[in-house]
């Protein structure tokens, strides 16, 4: 039987794992201590959760369990690894490289850092979504400190060429942070063999709890430090003090080990029922895939429905499924999607966009019934579209004088 | 965000969608707003010229529920009216009754602009003088 609504925005958020609940318990009861306190059991206790943890999170990205700096979410981690890395090294240079379809974490921390007198270059990306290995290189001056790129982007889920980006990067001596929100626990992601140096993510990503996440600050080859953001006891090697989120980490840890153990299968999984609902929706006239074909993440697709408004055709379907749109509507600012605007996309195709996020626990009945529904809908909303009947009677939507409002 | 009832009546049972002959004399076409902007709304009367009486009425709308519900309304109140009354239907009127939240005022400000066009383009058609109006106040 089909229960409804049918979560596929995998991508905004995932649900805890139930295994990953389970193990986090404990740590809010009996296990309750706080792992800073070095002279008791129950701080032993906390502290032996959190070490166990750190390897759990540290393996899942092929990192040492001391290079792991835990955090609030990857929020806080682009914060940190930005304007740490912008302080730390303020005596080697300024000029820090990002590119403009990075999330709004990293984008308003860049802007901060401009704001402080730091030089930002935003690159563009192509119409696939990925930036411009030439440009990247030619943009690297002798101030530059950084380069900010994600791993994989949140919108389109397209998938950045990391190891090419580091090799760049390291033949001039900068460092390399990259938001991997998106990527770890999703796709196989190794910080030595992709050669990052600062790396954030986030648990609720990968069916662990909200408002616990890492930074992974690289301890060899480079030595790399940030200046801390938060002050306080000189928690995670003074670079992030307060007390830890035990049950939180435990949770993450949790996360990243299930995530590790079952990713094969379950990309295998998912990727097929993506597959079927991203052939299935470009079979309906007029629709266009969004972002690169191939270097994407396999749970993930973004499809426009020319012709059609994205708010209003999520309104046909979004008791039952939970989707989401680069529609402005579905936001207060009234301006589409920048990062499907930043692939070339006009306004229009950008509004009739829609974000495809699967997960652990999507079904292929779920898949067959949100085909079916948003074809419906489409094909509903375009029989009262007037720019569907324009466009079948052959009338080219440019040449019309619009009245912008 | 949630939508009320009417709005989300209206999209599931919208009233008076289609076409008419633009090329009649009696028929008022109004097309209004954009496509960059997400709503694109065109709003059509048909006028009794004995009467001057708008005997019928449609639509066709690209855009969020909201707009889509309002343009539906339109036409349901516009039907029965003389051209003198049909001017008169305001934006907040809509608003009131399709309960529509401060960030959808322009869907109803929309509806109230194709409704003034297409009376317009009625008048332009038969040779009477185009009514002037106010630039609306929310765009």
């Amino acid at each position: 039987m089909l229960q409804f609504p049918i979560y596929l925005d995998h991508n905004a958020t995932t649900p805890c794992d139930p295994r990953v609940v389970e193990a986090m318990i404990p740590y809010f009861t009996n296990n309750f201590g706080n792992a800073a306190s070095r002279n008791h059991p129950f701080g032993w206790q906390a502290e032996e959760a959190v070490d166990y943890a750190r390897e759990q999170v540290a393996r899942l990205i092929g990192a040492d369990p001391k290079e792991i700096i835990f955090t609030s979410g990857a929020t806080e981690g682009d914060n940190l690894a930005i304007k740490g890395v912008y302080e730390m090294y303020a005596s080697k240079g300024n000029h820090i490289i990002t590119c403009n379809i990075e999330h709004k974490a990293v984008l308003d921390t860049c802007k901060h850092i401009e704001k402080e007198g730091g030089e930002v270059t935003y690159l563009k990306v192509k119409e696939n979504g990925l930036i411009d290995l030439a440009e990247l290189e030619a943009a690297i001056k002798p101030t530059t400190i950084l380069i900010s790129i994600m791993y994989a982007n949140n919108e389109i889920g397209t998938i950045m060429p990391m190891k090419e980006i580091s090799a760049i990067a390291r033949k001039h001596g900068v460092l390399v942070f990259s938001d991997a929100t998106q990527a770890v626990g999703k796709i196989p992601v190794d910080v030595n063999k992709d050669g990052i140096d600062l790396m954030a993510f986030t648990a609720h990503k990968m069916y662990g709890p909200k408002g616990v996440g890492a930074l992974y600050v690289r301890r060899k080859n480079p030595r790399v430090k940030v200046t801390a953001q938060i002050d306080g006891g000189g928690h995670e090697r003074g670079m992030r003090s307060g007390t830890l989120n035990v049950p939180g980490i435990v949770g993450f840890g949790k996360a990243c080990e299930i995530c590790m153990n079952e990713m094969e299968e379950e990309t295998k999984r998912v990727s097929k029922l993506r597959d079927k609902l991203q052939t299935e929706l470009l079979k309906v006239e007029e629709s266009y895939l969004n972002g690169d074909k191939e270097h994407k993440l396999p749970h993930v697709t973004n499809i426009s429905f020319k012709y059609v408004e994205g708010e209003g055709l999520l309104m046909g379907f979004n008791k039952n499924i939970a989707l989401s749109s680069g529609s402005a509507c579905t936001s207060a600012s009234l301006e589409p999607s920048y990062v499907l605007k930043a692939l070339g996309l006009g306004d229009d195709l950008a509004h009739s966009s829609l974000r495809f996020g699967l997960g652990r626990f999507t079904t292929e009945e779920q898949i067959d019934y949100t085909i079916e529904q948003i074809t419906n809908t489409v094909n509903k909303l375009r029989d009262m579209s007037p720019l569907w009947e324009m466009y079948k009677e052959g009338i080219d939507l440019n040449t019309i004088e619009w009245a912008h409002h | 965000m949630a939508y009320s009832e009417k709005v989300i009546d209206h999209y599931q049972n919208p009233k008076n969608v289609g076409t008419l002959d633009k090329s009649k004399n009696n028929v008022g076409t109004g097309l209004v707003g954009a496509p960059e902007c997400g709503d694109v709304m065109r709003l059509q009367i048909e006028v009794d010229d004995a009467t001057g009486i708008i005997k019928d009425a449609k639509f066709k709308t690209f855009g969020c529920g909201s707009a889509i519900a309002s343009s539906s309304l339109a036409t349901e109140w516009l039907k029965g009216k003389s051209m003198e009354e049909a001017v008169k239907i305001d934006n907040m009127t809509i608003v009131e009754e399709l309960n529509l939240p401060p960030v959808k005022i322009h869907c109803s400000v929309l509806a109230e602009d194709a409704i003034k066009a297409a009376i317009n383009d009625y008048r332009k058609k038969n040779g009477l003088e185009e009514l002037k109006f106010e630039e609306s106040v929310i765009h």
